[in-house]
């Protein structure tokens, strides 16, 4: 009896002991080796993304005294730019910064109903509102806040630009309706464009078009993206396409004997045209088209005309995040027994100028409304003043640190609650490259580095981007588990059917032979 | 939804409108011809042609091409962005049938065919070659991302630039076909696209995919090449031509008569030339005198491949090519006698052997000449599933073995790059040659299989290329106004023409395993190890005890008739 006790004795403990041997060894390498490989990544880091607070600093106002040599020179240069030119001479002012200088009253540098002159550059001149001679300079300048304030406001980034650049992010309740429209307008930012001029010719039998492209490109559109050469690359190219029409038919207006195009009906025109533009084969940047558009004979002349019915005196129109079309009629320079086809040699000066303005728009040069008083420079040749670029330079680095830092919280979020995606070293290091340079993009902006900062934030996007995009997290996710259990479960089930069973009749017998004692000891 | 914005234009400060230069004379110009040749067969074959000339390098150091106006921009950025030096495309759907229809203008093998030429500066060929596949696929819609280094070759003989320039170093060369390809509307209507005039006038107006792709053969292609500008070749200019031939199986559908229109074949019938192309023609063939009407006072003789045919020219830039009606309907009448050249080159391809193991290849090659010998450079691309025995290459011609003069192998290395073979043959007149090779055929992985594993695998075209003695002289004169079909090979010499024959593509079984395999396998492996678990388990947990043995039957039995005895029992 005794040797039988043993004997169901050791059935027991060999029962446990394998149950032993499967939950520590068992389970553990199986996990290990069925495992996804998981690089690690900053998820604190990235969550302290998630509540980004940029402390902007506003570009530092310093305040000049009227010196006498300067007054006097500016009096005897007598000519704002010049004297603009002057300044920014005497004083270089560096990126992200205006310099304001104020004037006396008196000054007749200005002339009287200008209050302040804002230059090409990062300058501005204020004229200094009347103050007692006992004033110290302490309240002198204290005088000045409000006016200081106002400029610096017009010149500088504000709320308006903030909401701009963040609209594809942030939904604001407090929003004017055409500062949306403004934010809208602006293509994403990218690390390169491609801006595309093509010339739609519906009706090359009766004219022959002439445009010098690359002449008007070289004196128009170059010197503006030079200027801008530090927020992107740009690459322009140009392409003559015939019998492209419209995706509307116009109508004919009795009143004025002249085709018209509504509005409403403008936002039909591009869809067909787009077909023939082709995409861009060699690169993958977003393209920014500009079409000019020669109505056929047979509809001509053709004009736009706005909401209220009247003829837009450009002729042209532009679709946000995609660029501009302009109408350019051409029948009045040819009578009607003109051999056919016509030459015909297109105005580029006047093409080139309503391209422009949607080209600054296209771009987020945002509309400045300056306060009464106020008088704007013009930007000059290069179609942009210092201070405009500054204020795209801030706007970029903004909207590239948010949907940086948007693309990695939604990374870090979908990889966290999805198991299944295998994270590689390399994704692992391009996430934490893509923190450490919106960190310092962050930095970067604090300090007022401007070009550092678009520089960091553009690299953060970069790596987000890549680390978003990678192939390499697609391959396991669409590994259904039920294809999982029904692998596993012909070794599962017949393996763990007879350990479960053993322990509870291990744990029954222990309860029975409890309750035996206890009757035993009652 | 698009928000749309009103925006005046700046005024322009400082900026006097420049003298405005009439734009630099048209550094390019559009050709367009139609080729119409009634053949022996019953069926018609015509062959587009439009060619866009453009005075410009795009290969050209530190100056980018940026701005286009006949010359498609799609494929300019791509020319220039992968230094491609020449470039050729096609796109064929059925097989061209040499012995009945002779030889094409321009010949293609079934499925896609693409070789590029790359520039000698270019330090990464294979990555260049494969972000300009999957750049293709996009611009012609075509399942081109497919061709990748298990498909790609470098012949070293066969395939020569047809442009300027002596490039010999086969490095910067690659060559894929797809022979599986399926081309169908949506490849035309991106090539139509890359035309000056889109389809909208000329006569790519007849280029209607309904009719085009209910015909027997369709074949459209792109082919780009620096040529020389003049005659006497002091500058390059980039030439892109893009052809599309067709043959219509007119004879049976229309019951038995050789009477053919433009508006029978395509459905429409021509009105107006494109306007931007500087020559706009139809050429109809009637060496064999059909009935062809209207008639037309101009006759243009040509000799193409080797053959000196009479063509009526109709010029469509002229206004009375179209008549009173204003629309031009051509119309054949043939009686369908004479005689047809026989081509003097052909070749065909079929797999031999039987079982899923080995297989042979056989190549036959025909060459009709009564009494000339010429060689021919065969090329044989063959993936690396079929593993060829190289040492069962045979050619024999006239039941004699014939020893090839040059022979450039490359072995296949599995999963990486198939089997190149180039053969020099000499062959005899009037004879027909065999090249065979065994091949035995591999396993794949079960994840390399198509999704239809038994409808077989496509092994490629062989090329022939050969240059064929001539019977007429050819025309070795380089005009401006020489038709378009004659002068897209250069002639070298008078003798002799260049040809390309195509074989047709092989398909190939290979051995299918049972895809639920896999699950099976795991299954399987599962029950056995939890039966052979479950049987140690049960011997690891079970309580053994002593149990008292019982007699056997038989000692019980005896044990029986001893208690009846009364004898003491066996224990």
């Amino acid at each position: 009896m005794a040797a039988l006790q043993l004997e169901k004795q050791r059935g027991r403990y060999a029962a446990l002991a394998i149950a032993a041997v499967v939950i520590v060894v068992g389970i553990p390498l199986w996990w290990k080796t069925t495992e996804t490989y998981r690089a690690w990544l900053p998820f604190s880091e990235i969550s302290e993304l998630d509540s980004l607070q940029v402390h902007a600093l506003r570009p530092s106002s310093r305040q000049n005294h009227v010196c006498d040599s300067i007054g006097s020179a500016m009096i005897y240069n007598r000519v704002f730019d010049k004297a603009d030119l002057s300044l920014h001479m005497l004083s270089e002012s560096s990126c992200g910064s205006v310099v304001v200088y104020v004037i006396p009253e008196s000054s007749t540098l200005l002339p009287e109903d200008v209050k302040v002159y804002v230059g090409q550059r990062r300058t501005a001149l204020l004229r200094s509102p009347p103050f007692k001679t006992s004033w110290n300079l302490k309240e002198v300048l204290s005088n000045l806040d409000v006016e200081v304030e106002q400029v610096v406001s017009t010149m500088s980034f504000g709320h308006q630009d903030i909401v701009a650049a963040l609209s594809n992010r942030v939904r604001m309740t407090k929003v004017t309706k055409e500062s949306m429209a403004d934010s809208m307008r602006a293509i994403k930012s990218s690390p390169g464009y491609e801006i595309t001029f093509s010339l739609l010719n519906p009706d090359p039998k009766s004219h022959s078009l002439h445009w010098d492209i690359e002449g008007a490109v070289q004196s128009y559109i170059q010197p503006l993206l030079n200027k801008l050469a530090p927020i992107a690359n740009f690459s322009v190219d140009s392409q003559i396409l015939y019998y492209a029409v419209l995706g509307v038919n116009p109508r004919f207006d009795n009143s004025v004997s002249a085709y018209t195009l509504s509005a409403d009906s403008l936002s039909h025109v591009i869809n067909p045209v787009e077909a023939r533009l082709g995409s861009n084969a060699a690169s993958s940047n977003p393209v920014l088209n500009f079409l000019l558009y020669v109505p056929d004979a047979h509809h001509s002349p053709l004009f736009i005309r706005d909401h209220s019915k009247r003829k837009v005196p450009s002729n042209a129109f532009h679709s946000p995040r995609w660029g501009g079309i302009m109408v350019y009629n051409v029948n009045e320079m040819y009578g009607p027994e003109a051999e056919r086809p016509v030459d015909i040699n297109i105005n580029m000066a006047k093409v080139m100028g309503v391209f422009l303005a949607q080209l600054r728009l296209m771009l987020g040069v945002q509309h400045t409304h300056p306060p009464t008083g106020f008088v704007l420079q013009s930007p000059g040749s290069a179609g942009l003043a210092d201070w405009e670029l500054d204020r795209l330079l801030w706007s970029r680095s903004v909207e590239n640190i948010a949907t940086a830092s948007t693309t990695i919280t939604s990374l870090a979020q979908l990889l966290d609650q999805i198991g299944n995606i295998v994270i590689n070293d390399n994704i692992a290091q391009q996430v934490s490259s893509a923190v450490t340079s919106l960190q310092s993009a962050v930095a970067e902006l604090e300090a007022g580095n401007l070009a550092f900062a678009l520089q960091y934030s553009r690299e953060a996007i970069l790596a987000s981007e890549r680390a978003f995009f990678d192939p390499s997290l697609l391959h396991l996710l669409y590994f259904p588990d039920d294809q999982k259990f029904a692998i596993y479960i012909p070794l599962f089930l017949p393996m763990c059917v007879p350990i479960v069973l053993s322990l509870l009749k291990i744990v029954s017998e222990a309860k029975k032979r409890r309750a035996d004692k206890q009757a035993k000891s009652d | 939804h698009t928000h749309l914005n009103y925006k005046l234009g700046l005024t322009l400060q400082n900026r006097t409108s420049e003298a405005l230069t009439p734009a630099a004379a048209a550094r390019d110009e559009f050709q367009e011809e139609l080729v119409i040749r009634p053949l022996h067969s019953g069926d018609i074959y015509a062959s587009f042609q439009f060619r866009t000339l453009w005075d410009t390098d795009f290969l050209q150091e530190g100056q980018k091409v940026s701005h286009y106006r006949l010359f498609p921009k799609s494929l300019g950025q791509v020319l220039s962005k992968f230094s491609v030096r020449e470039l050729h495309i096609s796109f064929t759907q059925g097989f061209w049938r040499t012995m009945q229809w002779g030889q094409p203008f321009i010949p293609s093998p079934p499925g896609a065919e693409l070789w590029v030429w790359f520039h000698d500066t270019v330090s990464d060929v294979d990555g260049n070659w494969k972000e300009l596949t999957n750049v293709l696929s996009g611009i012609f819609c075509a399942s081109l991302n497919f061709i990748d280094l298990t498909n790609t070759v470098q012949p070293s003989a066969s395939f020569k630039p047809l442009g300027l320039g002596n490039a010999t170093d086969h490095r910067f060369l690659r060559y894929a076909t797809l022979p599986r390809e399926i081309v169908c509307t949506e490849n035309l209507t991106p090539w139509k696209k890359l035309l000056p005039c889109g389809s909208k006038a000329g006569l790519a107006v007849l280029l209607k995919s309904e009719k085009l792709f209910h015909s027997s053969f369709h074949s459209q292609a792109v082919h780009i090449r620096p040529v020389c500008q003049d005659e006497q070749c002091t500058s390059k200019a980039w030439e892109l031509r893009q052809t599309l031939n067709v043959v219509f199986d007119l004879y049976t559908a229309g019951q038995g008569k050789k009477e053919w229109s433009l508006f029978k074949m395509f459905s429409r019938t021509l009105t107006e030339a494109c306007p931007l192309a500087t020559s706009s023609k139809v050429y109809v063939d009637i060496t064999d005198n059909p009935e062809l009407s209207p008639a037309t006072p101009l006759l243009s003789q040509a000799v193409v491949l080797g053959d000196r045919r009479t063509y009526s020219v109709f010029d469509l830039t002229r206004a009375e090519t179209f008549g009173q009606l204003r629309s031009l309907n051509l119309l054949l009448r043939w009686k369908g006698d004479g005689e047809m050249l026989r081509p003097l080159l052909h070749a065909e391809r079929y797999v031999a052997g039987f079982g899923l193991q080995t297989g042979e290849i056989h190549t036959v090659i025909y060459n009709n000449h009564p009494y000339r010998a010429f060689p021919v450079l065969l090329m044989d691309s063959v993936p690396w599933y079929l593993q060829l025995y190289i040492h069962t290459l045979t050619v024999t011609s006239k039941s004699r073995d014939n020893k090839p003069s040059y022979i450039h192998y490359q072995p296949a290395k599995d999963r990486h790059r198939p089997h190149l073979l180039e053969m020099l043959i000499q062959l005899p007149p009037h004879s027909m040659t065999e090249v065979t090779v065994q091949f035995e055929r591999a396993l794949l992985k079960w994840t390399e299989y198509t999704p239809d594993p038994n409808h077989g695998f496509y092994v490629g075209s062989s090329v022939v290329s050969a240059l064929v003695p001539s019977m007429v002289a050819m025309n070795t004169n380089f005009t401006q106004d020489q038709p378009l079909f004659s002068s897209f090979v250069p002639v070298k010499e008078e003798s002799s023409y260049f040809v390309r024959v195509y074989t047709e593509p092989l398909l190939v079984n290979l051995p299918t395993p049972d895809f639920s395999m896999p699950y099976n396998v795991i299954c399987l492996t599962c029950t056995v190890v939890a039966v052979g678990y479950g049987s140690f388990y049960n011997l690891l947990t079970r309580t053994f005890q002593v149990d008292e043995p019982s007699l056997p039957l038989a000692k019980r039995l005896a044990n029986l008739i001893r208690r009846i005895r009364g004898v003491p029992l066996l224990t």
